[in-house]
């Protein structure tokens, strides 16, 4: 009986996975108020849907009563958040503000499914975390030095990651931790912060050649101490994000097909000379042949995908815990694997309406300050989400990245919901600006 | 209220009219990036400069010399009049981050296609991995695996259900596909695992799927058809009998395996309860299909190679050899010795293999360049896999320039260290018969779903040729020479001509050898290649020859 409703459930989930996109790809058109909050409430809803329904399959599966406490407390958290997140910034973005909770909503979920002290744990960090998220908006719009900092990012960013390298702990053969007490952080997340606001500033004004190759620079020594910290996946995010930026930044693609040259080489050079990058090009090539050892992880990812086939084996109805590290760097393979490819597919385009926001507001807003934090920021995210989908599926080689906002990790969590602060700090700033240019009466709502 | 709403939408209007209005201008501008000055306008319009850092609220209007030629007729006297245009350096990153919003728009679409692309061509096999065993027990809850059948038709393992639910794989041939069709419940094997993904998997709609699992019916899953033909298949099946040993019949041409038969063998309908028994016994080694994995010493089946390879080394030599056969060859203190003692007096190439000669091979061999002997056997697929949809063993051929004397003469009449299966043995003789091109053979042919829709056909893994047509016509020759005037003439039918090839394997003192036959038939345009071998038979001729003529028989009765 269980086994039918979790079936039933599942395609359940996936009508309101349907639903969810659609309306995210309609508030993606500017419009109205009251369009943008009718819009705002239907997400909201189905949002709702999916976690009743996703909660009940897995209480029907555990019997375990917190489960359903959980999701309690999660809903009346998550309302009242977003009513007291709109009530404080009237001009946020709306489409951005119900996209986190659900892509968090999401990640949850399956953290629930998968081991549910971590879904616990994820919750208290995501939870501190939105309420610090209050409060990036009004230091984006006033704090207008914020642009005048360059060389401190620059020395903090790149300092905090050379700390990270010779003193981290070593996690899956990656220096990424460093333990502060009981608290562990990977400053590597946090650091894409200052790496943006560094990248953003330096390009504030229209620069002279010098100072692009003095940016460029100093954003490689980024990339170069996270290489050889062996954090690849980040190294890469760094490096893709920052090339957006100069590009947006110069108008020179150029610029953007030299970096991609200078990449690939660097790629190329990266095979040769490090043993773990040949290692992870071969498992991409065929992880089965070092099923027992290098290719584990991928193998049963790959099998999790397949198996799951287009609808998914049903929340509760598959084997996602085989795969190492299914809660944070192959968790798209665990959902896709209970509740199907064509979920992920939606995961996808979610994400994709998500980014053209990000950069929509990077648009509307003036100044090459925050432009270009819009476009770091929404590139960052963009790339992760690729990669780390790219790399579950072995379309390209797995960095072992995290899935922004669903994945596991509280330093991935904490980092992911303050640029989405930033980002509404920008669509406030941008909104108070064409209401001033427009006239008192004009109101802007993305 | 009503009128501040109307107007707030008015305005909102306009805005999307005029970010519209601007995408348009910059597509229509000149996009050509690369002569683009940096600091064009930078110093007429910077916000950066009049102390605001980044951004202003002023605003103030730009001369109008800045505002674009090309943009200004756009914005017209409907745009609104109180909106500056953008300065050059705005348009521009406005422009670009556009052009970044389209490459993510590109690589996430692009990441969906890939998903749809894992779905369709690579999930199968992930599925089907026998790493997965976890997963697909969720599967084995799900559907009803589906039927193997014969090529013509004849259902070789099917599921039936019981009243209770209980699925039973049931295979009706019982022992007659053990080897081919293999078995589904202790792990895989054969065609039960190469089809296993489709089987345990439903190409029909994904609606109807839907609707199964919403209801709780079980999905039948696709059926798998064979290469194998029932009428061969039971033919290759009586004709080794109670005699252990192997018979594999090939389509010459498209590569077909048409019959595959190894005994002993097992009935797979028991296989759970007999399984310690068949893995314990390691004598008769019942699961191996010795067809494809069993490896033996070829005999004098192998003088097709040296006889080909002497043909090559020393065309005029080869043409003019004669041999005195006096039933022994002395090369010192070794001696080759003629099957059965016989001696065949004076021969020529011809004759010698049609007679199958040994000492006038060990002569042959023992003049021939080793290296290009081994070159000649790696061509032919000795050392070498082959994909043919079942688990192959390499035959082994390992002589090279260090060979000591008696080896080289062993190993030029098919003894020595030399081991092959049956299955190539049968791709040699279907090469020579295809005129020199040997296609690597395959047993799975199609799949349908459970209405009859295609789901995937298979093919051949591909061909080479192994030798010109010329020398395969010579082979043929001396192959056909072999039925009509040599030791394999029990292989001729009524009805059809016969080539081919005998041997007696030597392989452990005081044995009874293996017996052998490869060959083709019709002589004059080959169909369909066979090799039969008879563990402990005796001689080639008269014990596997006649179980070829079997086969072929058979072949030949469905077609006149």
């Amino acid at each position: 009986m269980t086994g039918l409703l979790s079936q039933i459930f599942k395609y359940l989930i996936l009508f309101i996975a349907v639903f969810y996109t659609i309306i995210n790809f309609l508030a993606l058109r500017q419009g109205s108020l009251q369009r943008s909050r009718r819009l705002f409430h239907a997400q909201n809803f189905f949002t709702l849907l999916m976690m009743f329904c996703c909660y009940f399959v897995i209480y029907m599966n555990t019997e375990d009563w917190m489960v359903l406490g959980f999701m309690g407390i999660q809903i009346a958290f998550f309302l009242s958040y977003m009513a007291l997140f709109l009530h404080l910034y009237p001009d946020a973005s709306r489409v951005i503000l119900s996209n986190t909770v659900f892509l968090f909503a999401v990640g949850l979920i399956f953290l629930t499914r998968l081991d549910f002290d971590r879904a616990t744990y994820q919750f208290l960090v995501g939870l501190c975390a939105m309420l610090l998220m209050l409060a990036v908006p009004v230091v984006i719009k006033h704090l207008r030095v914020l642009s005048k900092w360059a060389y401190l990012y620059a020395v903090a960013g790149i300092g905090l990651l050379v700390l990270v390298w010779r003193l981290g702990s070593t996690t899956y053969g990656a220096q990424l931790t460093l333990s502060l007490g009981p608290v562990k952080l990977q400053p590597s997340e946090f650091v894409k912060i200052s790496f943006v606001f560094f990248a953003a500033s330096m390009f504030r004004q229209k620069q002279s050649f010098g100072r692009v190759v003095l940016t460029t620079i100093l954003a490689a020594a980024h990339v170069l101490v996270l290489v050889a910290s062996t954090d690849l996946g980040s190294a890469f995010v760094y490096f893709i994000a920052y090339l957006f930026m100069l590009f947006v930044a110069t108008h020179r693609p150029a610029f953007f097909a030299a970096g991609l040259g200078a990449g690939a080489v660097a790629s190329v050079g990266a095979y040769y000379l490090f043993d773990h990058v040949r290692v992870r090009v071969q498992m991409w090539k065929d992880p089965f042949s070092d099923y027992e050892n290098k290719g584990y992880q991928l193998s049963q990812s790959l099998m999790a995908l397949s198996s799951g086939g287009l609808f998914g084996l049903g929340l509760c109805g598959g084997y996602p815990n085989t795969i190492p590290l299914a809660r944070n760097d192959f968790i798209f393979s665990a959902i896709c694997e209970e509740l199907g490819l064509i979920f992920g597919a939606l995961l996808i385009l979610i994400y994709l309406g998500f980014i053209i926001q990000l950069f929509w507001i990077s648009i509307r807003i003036k100044g090459r300050f925050y432009q270009l934090l819009g476009t770091g920021f929404a590139a960052m995210i963009g790339v992760q989400v690729f990669m780390h989908v790219g790399g579950v599926t072995a379309m390209i080689p797995s960095t072992g990245i995290t899935l922004p906002l669903i994945s596991y990790g509280g330093s991935s969590v904490l980092s992911t919901l303050i640029i989405v602060g930033i980002i509404q700090g920008l669509n406030i700033t941008s909104a108070a600006e064409r209401r001033q240019a427009a006239g008192e009466e004009v109101t802007f709502h993305g | 209220m009503a009128d501040r709403r109307r107007s707030a939408e008015e305005v909102s209007e306009l805005q999307q009219e005029r970010i519209r209005k601007t995408v348009q201008a910059f597509l229509q501008e000149d996009t050509d990036f690369s002569d683009v000055d940096l600091n064009e306008g930078a110093v007429l319009y910077d916000p950066m400069r009049d102390g605001t850092v980044g951004w202003t609220t002023k605003d103030p209007q730009p001369p109008q010399a800045v505002a674009e030629p090309q943009y200004a007729p756009e914005e017209g006297p409907a745009g609104p009049p109180q909106k500056p245009p953008m300065d050059s350096d705005q348009k521009k990153l406005r422009r670009d981050i556009l052009i970044a919003t389209y490459f993510f728009v590109a690589l996430f679409l692009g990441a969906i296609v890939y998903l749809g692309f894992f779905y369709a061509k690579k999930a199968d096999g992930y599925k089907s991995s026998s790493y997965n065993s976890k997963r697909q027990g969720v599967y084995a809850a799900r559907y009803q695996r589906g039927d193997i059948f014969s090529a013509d038709g004849v259902i070789l393992a099917t599921t039936l259900i019981e009243k209770d639910g209980t699925q039973t794989r049931s295979y009706p041939e019982n022992r007659k596909y053990a080897h081919v069709v293999g078995y589904s419940t202790r792990g895989s094997s054969a065609a039960e695992s190469l089809a296993g993904s489709y089987l345990m998997g439903a190409h029909i709609s994904p609606l109807e799927l839907a609707k199964n699992e919403l209801t709780g019916t079980l999905t039948h899953g696709d059926n798998a058809y064979l290469t194998i033909r029932s009428d061969l298949q039971d033919a290759a099946f009586k004709a080794l009998g109670d005699r252990d040993g192997a018979a594999v019949v090939i389509e010459v041409k498209t590569g077909k395996i048409l019959a595959m038969v190894s005994k002993p063998d097992f009935d797979p309908n028991t296989i759970a309860e007999d399984w310690d028994k068949l893995v314990q016994d390691e004598t008769s080694s019942v699961l191996v299909n010795r067809a494809t994995q069993g490896k033996y010493p070829p005999g004098s089946t192998f003088k097709i190679i040296t006889a080909l390879e002497y043909l090559r080394e020393q065309p005029e030599k080869a043409k003019e050899f004669t041999y005195v056969c006096d039933s022994e060859y002395r090369d010192g203190e070794y001696t080759i010795r003629c099957s059965k003692g016989i001696s065949h007096g004076e021969v020529t190439l011809e004759k010698a293999f049609a007679k199958s000669c040994n000492g006038a091979f060990a002569v042959i061999g023992s003049e021939l360049d080793t290296e290009k002997l081994y070159k000649l056997c790696e061509d032919f697929g000795y050392n070498q896999d082959f994909s043919i949809g079942l688990v192959y063993s390499r035959s082994m051929y390992v002589l090279k320039d260090d060979a000591s004397r008696w080896d080289v003469l062993q190993t030029s009449i098919g003894q020595g260290q030399t081991l092959t299966t049956p299955m190539l043995n049968c791709m040699i003789a279907a090469a020579v018969a295809n005129d020199g091109v040997m296609v690597t053979p395959y047993v799975m042919d199609r799949v349908e779903n459970s209405y009859g829709t295609l789901v995937k056909t298979w093919s051949s893994a591909g061909s080479t040729r192994v030798m010109t047509a010329d020398e395969a016509k010579t082979l043929q020759k001396m192959m056909r020479s072999v039925v009509t005037e040599g030791t394999g003439d029990d292989a001729e039918g009524d009805n059809f001509t016969v080539a081919g090839k005998t041997g007696s394997a030597e392989w452990a003192k005081g044995k009874e050898t293996h017996a052998w036959f490869m060959g083709y038939a019709p002589y004059e345009d080959p169909e369909i290649a066979v090799c039969v071998l008879i563990e402990q038979g005796g001689s080639g001729g008269s014990a596997a020859a006649p179980a070829a003529r079997t086969i072929l028989e058979a072949y030949f009765r469905e077609k006149h």
